[in-house]
C-alpha cells in the first residue's frame, strides 16, 4: 500500500482528485448546494491524499517522472520529488484540508449571489496549480504551473466582483505578478543561455558553465521575480490590495500557502541549482528579510481593516523566514554546512507554522466579517460576547503569530534567533554587523506584532460594540468552527511537538545540491527538547507546556479557593467619571496604535488633515462639526511606482507616433522584425 | 534538590512585595517622610484578598482570566531564572527567549485586560503599555545577547553559573549592556522615568491605567505579579550581570551563602532603583522611545564590544 502511495501514480492520482474537483464543480454550477457539497468534499478528500502521499514521500523516497513530447523537445511535464518539495506538498494539503472544511459553511453566504461552481473551479485549479509549482522539474513547466497558478487566484482574488475595489486589486494583483513572471522568465532564459537546458536536474549538473557574474543576475532577478510572490518590500503592494478582497478561505491559502512557492523557488533555485552560493547573497537576503519583517508590522500597526492588517502580518512573517534562508545561505558560503542546515530548518519550520496561524487568523477574521459585513476594525467591538468560538479561536492566532510560547510560533522564531546569533558569534567583523542588525529587527518585530495583535483582538472582539451589525452577529456554523478549531489545535501540536518537528526540517536540506559536498546530518533535538548547536541554548517544549498548566492550575486553585472562600462578585458598570458609558468612550484601533505610529514617523509618514465647518464662518468661533483624517503616506506608491508609472505612461505616448491603427502598417512592422531577426540569428 | 525546586517556585512571590516596600520606604525618606513600613505591601495584598470584588458588566473572560494567568507566568519566569543557585543548569525552561516570550504573555494579557472593560483609561494604559513594551524588547533581547555571547550560551543557568564577567576582559561590555537592561527594567516594570507607579492621575498612568477596573482578589494577583516582575528584573540584573556568591553546588553552606547574596544585591539594586526615582521627573510619553533607543544602542556597542575583544 504505501509503495503505491509513494509513487509517481500517488502524486498523479492527486492531481486527478483536483481535475476532477474542478469539473465536477462545473457540471454542478447550477446548484448552489449541490456545487458547494461537490467542491469542498472533494477538496478535503484531495488534501487528505495529499497528506499522506506528502508524508509518505517525506520518508521513504525521492521521485521523478517525465511526460515529454518529440513536439516540443524543451518542454516536458516532468517532476521531481524530494523531501522539500514533499514538505511543501504537505503544507499546502495540510491547509487546504482545514480551509476546505471551513468553506463548506462559509461558501453559503455567496449562494444565489455568485456562481459556486466558478469558485469551486478556481479554486482547485489554484491549488493544483500550487503542487505543480513545488514538484515541478522543468523551467518552462514550471512557468506554466505558476501561471495557473497565478491565474486561477486573479479570478478567485475577484470572485466577489460587484465591489469595484475588488476588481481593481485584482488588476494590481494580476499585473504585479506578471511583472515578477518577467523576471522569472528572463532567470530562465538566462540560465537557459548558459546551460541549454531548461531541466533542473541538468541545469544542476551544468552550473559551473554559468559564469558568476550572471549567476549575479539571475540571483537579483530570480530574488525580485519570486520576491514579488512572496510579497517582501518593496514589491509587497499588491498583497495587502488582493488578499483582502478574495473570499476568506481563499485568502487564507494565499496567505498561508501561495506566498511561500516564491520561497519555495528561492531555496530551490539558490541552493539547489547555482551552486557555488556566494557571500553576498546571503547578505542581501538577510537585509530584504530585516527591512520586511519591520517595516511588514509597521504597515500593519497603521492597517483599521482586518484582513488588510492580516496581510501585511505575512510580509512580516516572509522577513521572519527570509532570515532564516538568508543565513542559510551565508553559512552554506562560508562552507558552514551545520549551521546552514539550522538556519534552513528554522526557516521551513516558521514556513509551517506561519501557514497553521496565519490561515487561522484569516479565517476567524472571514467570520467576523461574514456577520457584521465590513472589514473596518472600527466598527467591530465586544464581539466575543456575540461570537465566543471564533473569538477563542482568533485569540490563539494572535497569541502564536506573536511568539508567545507555548505555541508554534515561539519554536520558529526561537530556532531563527539561535541562527542569528551563531552568525554574530562566528565570521567577520561586517557580517557580525549584519547579524547584530537582523537579530536586531526581528526582536523588534516580536514586539511591535505582540502591539499590533492586542490592537487586533482588542478593538475587534473586546470592550462594547461600536456599531449595530454587531449586534446581529451570530456564532459560525459548524463547520467553520471545526475549520478553524482544528488549525488553532495544530498551532499547540506544533508548538508542543517542536523538538521533533525541528530536527525533522533541519534535515530536508541535506539533500540539497548546495549540501552534498559535506554531506551531514545535524542533530537539534534530544527526545522533545529542542538543542542549538554548539550546546548554545535549549528548550523543551512539554516540559514548558507541562510548567504552564501545572503554575496556572495551581494558582487558580489557590488563590480561588484557598483564600477566603466566600468572598462576593458584583456586576457593576465600568467606571467612566460619572458620566453616561458610550461606546465612543473606548479606545479605536486607529487611537491605540496612533503612539506607535508617531514614533516611527520618519518612516510611516502620518498626516492630519483637519475640516472643520463653522456655524459662522465669518466669526469662525463656533465649531459646528469638525472632521479629523488620520492617515499615512504610502511612500512605496509616492516613490517608487508612481515615478514608474508616469515614466511608462510618457514612453507609450511617444510611441504612439508609429500606431497609426491601420492593419496594413502593422503588416509591414511585423514582417520587418521577421526580416530583422533572420538576419540577427545567422 | 525539591528543597531547592520549591524555593525556586515561592521565592519570587515571597520576597517580591518585600522589594516594592524598600523602593517605597526608600524614596519616602528622600521626600522627609517616615513612610509606611517595608511590610506594607504584604498588608495590602491580604487585605485585598479579602475584599469582595465588583466586576464590569463588559468584561469578558479575558478580564476574568487575566490576573490567574499574569500572576502564573510571573512564577513561571521565578523558576526559570537562576535565583540563588545555577548548578541545576535547568536546560529544558531556563532559556533567554523563553524568560522575554513569557513575560512578553503577561503583557499580552495584562494590555488585552485593559481595553476589555472598555473604559477610556484602560485602553489608553493598553496603547501606551504595549508602545513601551515593542520598543524595549529589542534592547531587553539585545542587552540579554551581549552576556550570552560573552559566555556562548542563552542558558540563564549556564551565563549565572560562569565566571564573573566583571573582572574579566569582558569587563565593558558587560557595564554597558548592564546599564541597556538597566534602562528596560526600568520601563518594563512600569518605573520612573517611564511610568509612576503611586498616580492616579490619567495623563500619565501606564500600569495603573490597566488595572483600574479591578477589585478584590483580582487587583490583589495583579499588584502581586506586578511586585513579581520587579523582583524578576532585579533578579536577572543581579545575577546575571554580576553572579557573585550564587550557589555552584548542592551544598547547604552554598545555598545559605546564595540566597543572603540574593537578598543583599537585591537591596542594592532596590536602593537603586528608588534613588533613580528620587531624582529624576516622569518624562513625557514621546521622550521615552529616545531613551529606549538609547538601551537599544548600548546594548548592540556592547555586543560589538565583545565580538572585538574575542577576534
Amino acid at each position: 500500500m504505501t509503495n503505491v502511495i509513494t509513487s509517481e501514480f500517488g502524486f498523479l492520482f492527486l492531481l486527478f482528485l483536483y481535475g476532477i474537483g474542478a469539473i465536477g464543480s462545473l457540471i454542478f454550477r447550477k446548484n448552489d448546494v449541490l456545487a458547494n457539497r461537490w467542491q469542498s468534499f472533494s477538496a478535503i478528500i484531495g488534501s487528505l491524499w495529499g497528506i499522506f502521499f506528502a508524508m509518505g514521500a517525506f520518508v521513504v523516497r525521492d521521485m521523478s517522472f517525465a511526460f515529454s513530447s518529440s513536439i516540443s523537445p524543451l518542454l516536458s511535464f516532468s517532476f521531481h520529488i524530494d523531501q522539500l518539495s514533499a514538505f511543501f506538498i504537505f503544507v499546502i494539503s495540510l491547509i487546504t484540508l482545514f480551509c476546505s472544511v471551513y468553506g463548506i459553511g462559509y461558501i453559503k453566504h455567496y449562494y444565489n449571489k455568485y456562481s459556486i461552481g466558478a469558485l469551486g473551479f478556481f479554486y482547485h485549479l489554484f491549488i493544483a496549480g500550487m503542487l505543480m509549482v513545488v514538484t515541478a522539474s522543468n523551467g518552462l513547466f514550471f512557468l506554466i504551473a505558476w501561471e495557473l497558478m497565478s491565474i486561477a487566484s486573479y479570478f478567485l482574488v475577484v470572485y466577489d466582483r460587484n465591489d469595484a475595489n475588488n476588481v481593481k486589486a485584482g488588476f494590481l494583483y494580476l499585473v504585479m505578478t506578471h511583472v515578477g513572471t518577467a523576471f522569472i522568465v528572463v532567470a530562465f532564459l538566462l540560465i537557459y543561455t548558459y546551460t541549454g537546458s531548461f531541466d533542473f536536474t541538468s541545469i544542476q549538473s551544468q552550473a559551473a558553465l554559468i559564469p558568476a557574474v550572471i549567476k549575479d543576475v539571475i540571483f537579483l532577478l530570480a530574488l525580485v521575480g519570486f520576491g514579488t510572490k512572496a510579497g517582501i518590500i518593496p514589491f509587497h503592494i499588491w498583497l495587502p490590495a488582493a488578499h483582502p478582497a478574495a473570499p476568506s478561505h481563499v485568502s487564507a491559502l494565499m496567505s498561508g500557502v501561495m506566498i511561500k512557492t516564491g520561497i519555495y523557488m528561492m531555496i530551490r533555485i539558490f541552493l539547489d541549482m547555482l551552486q557555488p552560493v556566494p557571500l553576498w547573497w546571503g547578505i542581501m537576503v538577510l537585509i530584504v528579510g530585516s527591512v520586511s519583517a519591520l517595516l511588514g508590522v509597521l504597515y500593519a500597526l497603521t492597517e483599521h481593516d482586518i484582513k488588510k492588517l492580516l496581510a501585511y502580518h505575512s510580509i512580516e512573517n516572509i522577513g521572519i523566514i527570509l532570515l532564516g534562508l538568508g543565513s542559510a545561505l551565508v553559512f552554506t558560503s562560508l562552507g558552514n554546512t551545520p549551521l546552514a542546515l539550522l538556519g534552513l530548518g528554522a526557516g521551513l519550520f516558521h514556513t509551517l507554522n506561519h501557514a497553521t496561524f496565519k490561515s487561522l487568523l484569516f479565517l476567524s477574521a472571514g467570520s467576523v466579517i461574514n456577520q457584521t459585513h465590513t472589514r473596518n476594525m472600527e466598527k467591530f467591538g465586544g464581539l466575543i460576547k456575540f461570537m465566543p468560538q471564533t473569538a477563542l479561536f482568533f485569540f490563539v492566532g494572535s497569541m502564536a503569530i506573536s511568539a508567545l510560547p507555548p505555541f508554534n510560533g515561539f519554536f520558529s522564531e526561537w530556532l531563527t534567533f539561535q541562527t542569528l546569533l551563531q552568525g554574530i558569534a562566528s565570521a567577520d567583523i561586517f557580517l557580525k554587523s549584519i547579524f547584530i542588525l537582523a537579530t536586531g529587527a526581528l526582536a523588534a518585530t516580536g514586539g511591535l506584532a505582540l502591539a499590533c495583535f492586542v490592537k487586533a483582538f482588542g478593538a475587534t472582539f473586546l470592550a462594547r460594540p461600536r456599531s449595530p451589525e454587531v449586534f446581529h452577529a451570530q456564532e459560525s456554523s459548524l463547520s467553520q468552527s471545526v475549520g478553524m478549531g482544528g488549525l488553532a489545535i495544530l498551532c499547540l501540536v506544533c508548538g508542543v511537538f517542536s523538538g521533533y518537528l525541528g530536527s525533522l526540517f533541519v534535515n530536508i536540506g541535506t539533500k540539497l545540491s548546495a549540501f552534498q559536498a559535506m554531506p551531514q546530518i545535524l542533530t537539534i533535538s534530544s527526545g522533545s527538547t529542542l538543542i542549538a548547536p554548539h550546546g548554545f541554548g535549549s528548550v523543551s517544549a512539554p516540559v514548558l507546556f507541562a510548567l504552564f498548566v501545572l503554575v496556572v492550575f495551581t494558582v487558580i486553585i489557590l488563590i480561588k479557593f484557598a483564600v477566603n472562600k466566600n468572598q462576593k462578585t458584583e456586576i457593576g458598570a465600568t467606571w467612566d467619571c460619572g458620566t453616561n458609558l458610550t461606546p465612543r468612550m473606548e479606545i479605536t484601533s486607529t487611537g491605540f496604535a496612533r503612539s506607535i505610529i508617531l514614533i516611527f514617523a520618519g518612516i510611516l509618514r502620518p498626516s492630519v488633515q483637519h475640516e472643520i465647518e463653522y456655524h459662522d464662518s465669518a466669526m469662525r468661533y463656533f465649531p459646528k462639526s469638525r472632521i479629523v483624517n488620520l492617515s499615512t503616506q504610502d511612500i512605496y506608491q509616492s516613490y517608487l511606482y508612481q515615478p514608474l508609472n508616469s515614466l511608462i505612461t510618457g514612453l507609450s505616448v511617444r510611441f504612439k507616433v508609429i500606431q497609426s491603427g491601420s492593419m496594413n502598417v502593422y503588416v509591414s512592422y511585423i514582417l520587418i522584425v521577421v526580416v530583422v531577426t533572420i538576419f540577427l540569428s545567422q | 534538590m525539591v528543597l531547592i525546586l520549591i524555593l525556586q517556585f515561592i521565592l519570587t512571590p515571597v520576597i517580591s512585595p518585600l522589594c516594592i516596600g524598600i523602593v517605597k520606604k526608600i524614596k519616602a525618606k528622600f521626600q522627609n517622610r517616615e513612610g509606611a513600613s517595608i511590610f506594607q505591601p504584604y498588608r495590602d495584598i491580604w487585605k485585598l484578598m479579602h475584599k469582595d470584588e465588583v466586576i464590569s458588566s463588559d468584561a469578558s473572560w479575558v478580564f476574568r482570566c487575566a490576573p490567574f494567568i499574569i500572576f502564573a507566568t510571573t512564577i513561571i519566569v521565578g523558576v526559570n531564572i537562576p535565583l540563588f543557585a545555577s548548578f541545576s543548569l535547568n536546560g529544558s525552561t531556563g532559556d533567554l527567549l523563553v524568560v522575554v516570550y513569557t513575560l512578553a504573555l503577561g503583557t499580552f494579557f495584562l494590555a488585552l485586560a485593559g481595553m476589555d472593560t472598555g473604559s477610556a483609561f484602560g485602553g489608553f494604559g493598553s496603547s501606551r503599555e504595549v508602545t513601551v513594551s515593542a520598543l524595549a524588547e529589542g534592547g531587553f533581547i539585545l542587552s540579554l545577547f551581549t552576556i550570552s555571547l560573552i559566555i556562548g550560551t542563552t542558558n540563564l543557568f549556564s551565563i549565572s553559573n560562569a565566571e564573573v564577567l566583571l573582572v574579566s576582559e569582558f569587563f565593558l561590555p558587560t557595564v554597558i549592556s548592564f546599564a541597556g537592561f538597566f534602562i528596560v527594567s526600568l520601563a518594563e516594570t512600569g518605573r520612573y522615568p517611564f511610568d509612576n507607579p503611586a498616580t492616579h492621575l490619567e495623563l500619565t498612568m501606564i500600569h495603573e491605567a490597566m488595572i483600574l477596573e479591578y477589585s478584590g482578589k483580582r487587583l490583589a494577583l495583579m499588584e502581586w505579579a506586578a511586585a513579581n516582575k520587579f523582583f524578576i528584573f532585579i533578579a536577572m540584573g543581579a545575577n546575571l550581570f554580576f553572579p557573585f556568591g550564587i550557589a555552584q553546588s548542592a551544598d547547604i553552606v552554598a545555598i545559605l551563602f546564595g540566597l543572603t547574596a540574593l537578598f543583599l544585591k537585591t537591596f542594592i539594586l532596590c536602593a537603586m532603583v528608588g534613588i533613580v526615582e528620587s531624582s529624576m521627573a516622569k518624562s513625557r510619553f514621546f521622550r521615552l522611545p529616545d531613551l529606549l533607543i538609547t538601551s537599544f544602542i548600548l546594548s548592540a556597542v556592547a555586543i560589538g564590544l565583545v565580538q572585538i575583544q574575542s577576534l
